[in-house]
């Protein structure tokens, strides 16, 4: 009964929000050749890293290939949904619209966290699909029902640390108004996923795994793939992603009793 | 006396906006942290031993990346951006009222805000200069007066091609996208990311002759006293702000003849 209303209003949701994105057309366009480049970018600086024979991380070329796919979704999945709603909460809070948020009947966290949409993103998704096909058909991995199902669940243990992070920051704004540019910071430190893990040094290692897990949004998921990964490497991402959305979640109410409307 | 009034104007808009960046001077850390991708690139190339296929010492690349940190810092350019919301909200209709050409107000602001900044990029060094203490190094005086200069024309090389691309906002109201699009090239071929001189022989044949190498590799290299061809650098950055110079003026006049103002 419930998840039916809330499937129903996120349809409206994706109809308003598609509606008027599309109103700028030539952006999508632009934002898709944008998302183009930015991945032939990165392989062209992964090459760099590559030539002399050199590598990073005991990764092959091939193999560091996979970690850019999955960068890649995750980086769409980043533009169409968290960063279009979640850069909005800075807005809702600084106008003071957050009222109007938290008085409709319904669950506060996913009307801010679901109302917009970036279609652009979905274009940069698909893109990492292809390259990740790519990816399976030069390494020469043969796809099987636990492969792929280990695959998603990492996956979708990634996309819920990245999700909760960028909660996280974004909740911060009932305090500081203005976190605009801390959601910078964090895109600066996602950066870093575009590599492997151990091609950093060991205190790197430590600090984006323990403090920030951005480790594990793209290496751990890249290691599945390539069938490198120990069972409770796995075990302890579900636990991350697990520990992040409730965490999130009740750092999301907790901030809410101090949510003073604006001019009050 | 005419000299006089413009220093006037000249002082009177920094003072303003340098009290105005002070307000958020938690934003501008934030921001300055930010900008530490180029640390962490560092942290790739030395913990994998990749130096040793471009014959840069390790301390010489360190000192690289020091330098296109502070490059950086000292020319980031967001005026599409102000010039976006500013047009999309109409403000720019008074500003267009008074006798000076609103990107003044910009530029004042970003100058004020670099100097806002200073000394936490300032601080960022410091921490640099702790975890490597063999990096430690003082430029030379006229070194150091010549990379300031060679960093304000890099500056003044973005702020020129921003300026140009918010001027589309007369006819498309959301430029940034364009923006977002040219950044990547700049990200990928600046040298922020990886120095010049690694890129591969296909690339290094036509990258000089573009503006990118010239924004940030060219400034780093100079102030991290890596070897550079000097006056070529200068006169290459010299005669792209004359080429860029005209074309805003012309896009400019043009975009203000086009101009209506939101609700004629």
């Amino acid at each position: 009964m419930k998840s039916r209303k809330y499937l129903k209003v996120y349809r409206q949701f994706l109809h308003t929000s598609l509606a008027s994105e599309l109103e700028y057309k030539t952006n999508i366009l632009i934002d898709f050749i944008t998302a183009i480049l930015s991945l032939i970018g990165s392989i062209f600086l992964l090459s760099i890293f590559f030539q002399n024979d050199g590598g990073i991380g005991d990764w092959k070329f091939e193999e560091a290939l996979i970690i850019q796919g999955i960068y890649t979704i995750l980086n769409g999945i980043t533009n169409t949904w968290f960063n279009p709603n979640l850069t909005e909460i800075v807005k809702h809070v600084r106008e003071g619209t957050l009222d109007f948020v938290l008085l409709k009947p319904i669950d506060s966290q996913f009307f801010i966290s679901l109302k917009k949409i970036n279609p652009s993103g979905f274009l940069e998704i698909m893109l990492g699909f292809f390259l990740l096909i790519y990816c399976i058909k030069i390494n020469q991995i043969n796809l099987n029902l636990g492969f792929l199902t280990l695959c998603l669940i990492t996956i979708i243990c990634s996309i819920s640390i990245l999700y909760s992070l960028w909660f996280f920051i974004s909740t911060t704004t009932i305090w500081f108004v203005k976190t605009w540019n801390a959601t910078e910071v964090l895109r600066s430190f996602l950066y870093i996923g575009r590599f492997p893990l151990n091609s950093f040094s060991f205190s790197l290692r430590i600090f984006f795994s323990v403090f920030i897990p951005i480790a594990f949004l793209t290496t751990i998921p890249s290691e599945v793939f390539l069938g490198l990964s120990q069972l409770w490497k796995i075990f302890v991402e579900i636990i991350v992603a697990i520990v992040f959305l409730i965490t999130s979640r009740k750092f999301w109410s907790f901030a809410l009793k101090f949510y003073t409307s604006a001019s009050s | 006396m005419g000299s006089n009034l413009i220093n006037r104007k000249i002082f009177t808009l920094l003072k303003v906006q340098y009290s105005n960046m002070l307000e958020y001077r938690v934003e501008i850390a934030l921001w300055a942290i930010s900008g530490i991708i180029p640390f962490f690139m560092l942290n790739i190339w030395t913990n994998n031993n990749l130096n040793e296929s471009i014959n840069i010492t390790d301390i010489m690349l360190s000192r690289y990346f020091l330098c296109a940190f502070f490059v950086r810092q000292f020319s980031v350019v967001w005026v599409v951006f102000s010039f976006e919301e500013d047009s999309l909200m109409g403000k720019v209709s008074p500003y267009l009222i008074q006798p000076l050409n609103p990107f003044f107000r910009y530029f004042a602001q970003h100058i004020a805000e670099q100097i806002t900044r200073f000394p936490f990029a300032l601080i960022i060094a410091l921490f640099f200069f702790i975890f490597n203490p063999d990096s430690i190094w003082i430029p030379s005086l006229g070194i150091l007066f010549l990379s300031v200069i060679s960093t304000f024309l890099s500056f003044l090389i973005q702020f020129l091609i921003q300026s140009i691309i918010a001027c589309l906002c007369f006819w498309t109201e959301k430029a940034s996208s364009i923006e977002r699009l040219l950044f990547i090239p700049t990200l990928f071929l600046s040298g922020l990311l990886a120095p010049v001189s690694s890129f591969p022989e296909y690339v290094k044949t036509w990258i000089y002759l573009t503006p990118f190498p010239y924004l940030i590799d060219f400034p780093a290299n100079l102030l991290s006293g890596n070897s550079i061809n000097l006056s070529g650098g200068f006169s290459m950055q010299i005669l792209w702000i004359l080429i860029l110079f005209p074309v805003f003026r012309i896009i400019w006049s043009a975009g203000t003849k086009k101009y209506t103002a939101m609700g004629s």
